[in-house]
């Protein structure tokens, strides 16, 4: 019995001599791909995706006010929106303000209030600094007193909207949109309405830089993709080094070349097109944001074209053109189909890219060539209306999301090439 | 017969003579194309030179007066101490990232190129997604949660958010150099008695390193382009070489910024030439 053992471990090993020795129990193949994909994704969940989802969170989400003043949102609750509300709510109020002064809380309800309906930041912190004075009620009158807002119906709907937790406010506001008293949901008035014309705008760019992207794009990658080797490798270099370079570099050389005293504007000059008092402005507009967007964006459409162009055999043209075709037949009917995936792969991903371009438009934009993005940083940068940015960073992101998945749909991710 | 012929001949020297001039127009369009790509980046290297504090070249420099050119940007961004704390900052930063994401993309990718893999095209998609979304929306999200664990202003956080904006160019790269991997070599290993770590050290890793290198001089040259995710994040303690850059052409224009740009675009020269030579060298 003893020996057993051994002989039949013996025998194992012999008998799978012409198989694996199985050193260790082998895991089931799902599971290893998995195990070895996962601390990735763990890493990608909590540096990027939860800093995503928690941005989402933000843009609906604000308990500030709640939190600051919850008996006086409570009391409100009972009022029906018409007329003024009982003198219940006023006492809490007026509590609730002091105890916020005191834990210099009242600031950042007074901004929030303030959003709602411009003008009462100054009623909130006002009344709260006057009210020290203020021994015992009626605190209705007291604080009409201090200030007439509290006398209006529409400075206690602002209140009660800004003590949601839960608020489409700041989509609302991102689309240019607002909540009438009744209700109902409405565009704000014309002079006010400045992100649908933004967003507007950076589709429109977006557009406009693919479309010459492949404009200028698909002559190159052809030139490229049929061109002998040697020569082929020099002129994709030629590609790969502004890919290559740094956007700041590229941006750097824009500036250089086209503003006011520039190169090309000196070169104008010197050549005589303009008179030195007729120097072009070329950048600091919506001008200087497309040339340099265009020349960041360019490698994007070349490269995927270039390796679909280099595909199709040459000899098909050729053999179309032999046939009787004509050079522009043997073009749109044999060639030009079959780069359409290139073309779609391209021009996808020059869109994508362009949609949530930001530096070189805060760069070289000036203020009329301007993105989406440039209002997220501006909100989160100088208003300081994170909520806003957060909101404006979701409707983008959406966008995003949305010719992500159609690229995966079309051309898929993992055909993803990278220079 | 004889007619047949005969027509086919003309139309072939009327398309031939038609071919030369939309051949010339063609070739002279694509030149300007190549123009445009390469001229707005050749243009500093000489304006960075310049004796003078312009941008645009001066009538001495035309003259190639030796007076009007000078090493002065480039004396002053060394001696600077601003500048060679940010690339004290930049390497530290990129150098970090990109061992985290090289390391941790590349176990991702040998993941996601097995076939079993559970789920994989949704898992794919979200480590791809970094590199598509706008990094201005990343950086405000970063801004916020990076915040709120106390890793605003931090070396550690920007490493960390560097290596995930970083991930996807390894995953890519080293997805597409495991599609031309010959899995009968780790089986072949495996069947002589090589346990799976040996076969992936000594077999693999081998096999597939200039994808993996390729992909982390990807992701380096990601991190030390960065600017946005600094920008939000990063305090003056944090300031790299492309935030440094941002003010210098934002607030205080100086040609010593373009003195920078040619090192930076000879970094860049260097990156692109490793990359396709590794792409070579795989290929091979």
């Amino acid at each position: 019995m003893s020996e057993n053992p051994d002989i039949q471990a013996g025998r194992t090993k012999t008998g799978s001599g012409t198989g694996r020795p199985m050193p260790s129990p082998r895991l089931d193949p799902r599971l290893r791909a998995a195990l070895l994909v996962l601390p990735l994704l763990v890493f990608v969940g909590v540096t990027f995706l939860a800093p995503l989802a928690n941005m989402l969170v933000r843009s609906v989400y604000d308990p500030v006010v709640a939190d600051t003043l919850p008996e006086t949102l409570e009391r409100l609750r009972a009022w029906d929106g018409r007329g003024l509300p009982e003198e219940t709510v006023y006492e809490a109020l007026a509590r609730e303000l002091l105890a916020a002064r005191e834990d210099r809380t009242l600031g950042q309800v007074a901004t929030r209030v303030n959003r709602v309906q411009s003008g009462l930041r100054s009623a909130l912190t006002r009344t709260a600094r006057r009210l020290r004075d203020v021994d015992e009620g009626p605190w209705s009158e007291a604080m009409t007193g201090i200030h007439a807002a509290w006398g209006e119906t529409g400075t206690w709907r602002a209140l009660r909207e800004a003590g949601d937790r839960y608020t489409p406010r700041h989509y609302l506001n991102a689309l240019d949109l607002q909540r009438d008293p009744d209700g109902s949901i409405a565009f704000q008035p014309e002079d006010r309405r400045i992100y649908l014309f933004l967003l507007w705008r950076t589709l429109l760019v977006s557009l406009g830089v693919t479309v010459l992207c492949l404009l200028i794009g698909y002559p190159v990658a052809r030139l490229i993709a049929h061109a002998p080797p040697r020569r082929a490798n020099l002129l994709l270099i030629l590609v790969l080094v502004p890919f290559w370079t740094s956007l700041l570099v590229r941006t750097t050389s824009w500036i250089v070349l086209l503003q006011n005293q520039g190169v090309l504007n000196d070169m104008f000059v010197y050549l005589g097109v303009i008179g030195d008092d007729g120097r072009l402005a070329m950048i600091y507009n919506m001008t200087g944001t497309f040339v340099a967007m265009t020349h960041v964006l360019l490698p994007f459409m070349v490269l995927p074209l270039y390796s679909v162009m280099s595909a199709i055999p040459k000899v098909q043209t050729s053999a179309a053109e032999s046939l009787g075709a004509t050079p522009w037949q043997s073009f749109w009917r044999v060639y030009w189909p079959q780069t359409l995936p290139g073309v779609g792969a391209g021009c996808l991903l020059v869109f994508i890219l362009a949609i949530g371009y930001y530096i070189t438009p805060a760069l070289v934009g000036g203020s009329t060539g301007q993105l989406i993005s440039n209002m997220i940083a501006f909100h989160m940068q100088s208003s300081l209306n994170w909520s806003l940015a957060a909101a404006l960073g979701g409707i983008l992101l959406v966008c995003v999301a949305g010719l992500y998945v159609l690229y995966d749909r079309l051309v898929g991710i993992e055909r993803m090439r990278l220079g | 017969m004889t007619t047949m012929t005969t027509t086919t001949t003309t139309t072939t020297t009327t398309t031939t003579a038609g071919h030369g001039f939309w051949r010339m127009a063609y070739l002279g369009f694509c030149a300007l194309v190549f123009a445009f790509l390469i001229a707005p980046i050749l243009v500093i290297v000489p304006l960075s030179f310049n004796a003078e504090p312009y941008f645009t070249f001066t009538e001495g420099m035309l003259r190639l007066d030796a007076d009007a050119w000078s090493l002065r940007w480039y004396r002053q961004i060394m001696e600077d101490e601003e500048w060679s704390r940010a690339l004290a900052n930049s390497l530290l930063i990129g150098v970090s990232a990109t061992v985290l994401a090289t390391v941790l993309g590349t176990l991702a990718a040998l993941g996601l190129s097995n076939p079993a893999m559970p789920a994989r095209r949704f898992a794919t998609g979200l480590l791809i997604s970094p590199m598509v979304t706008p990094v201005i929306i990343s950086a405000a999200g970063m801004f916020f949660f990076y915040s709120n664990l106390g890793l605003a202003q931090t070396h550690l956080g920007l490493i960390l958010a560097h290596a995930a904006l970083g991930t996807p160019f390894v995953v890519i790269t080293v997805t597409a150099t495991l599609a031309g991997y010959d899995e009968n070599l780790s089986r072949a290993a495996a069947s002589m008695g090589a346990g799976p770590l040996t076969v992936f050290r000594r077999v693999q890793l081998p096999l597939i390193a200039p994808g993996v290198v390729s992909g982390g001089i990807f992701a380096f040259a990601a991190s030390f382009d960065e600017v946005v995710v600094v920008l939000f994040m990063g305090g003056i303690e944090q300031r790299t070489i492309p935030r440094q850059m941002w003010s210098g052409i934002r607030e205080e224009i100086s040609p010593a910024i373009l003195a920078v740009a040619v090192f930076l675009i000879v970094f860049a020269v260097l990156f692109l030439l490793t990359v396709e030579w590794l792409r070579r060298r795989n290929a091979r």
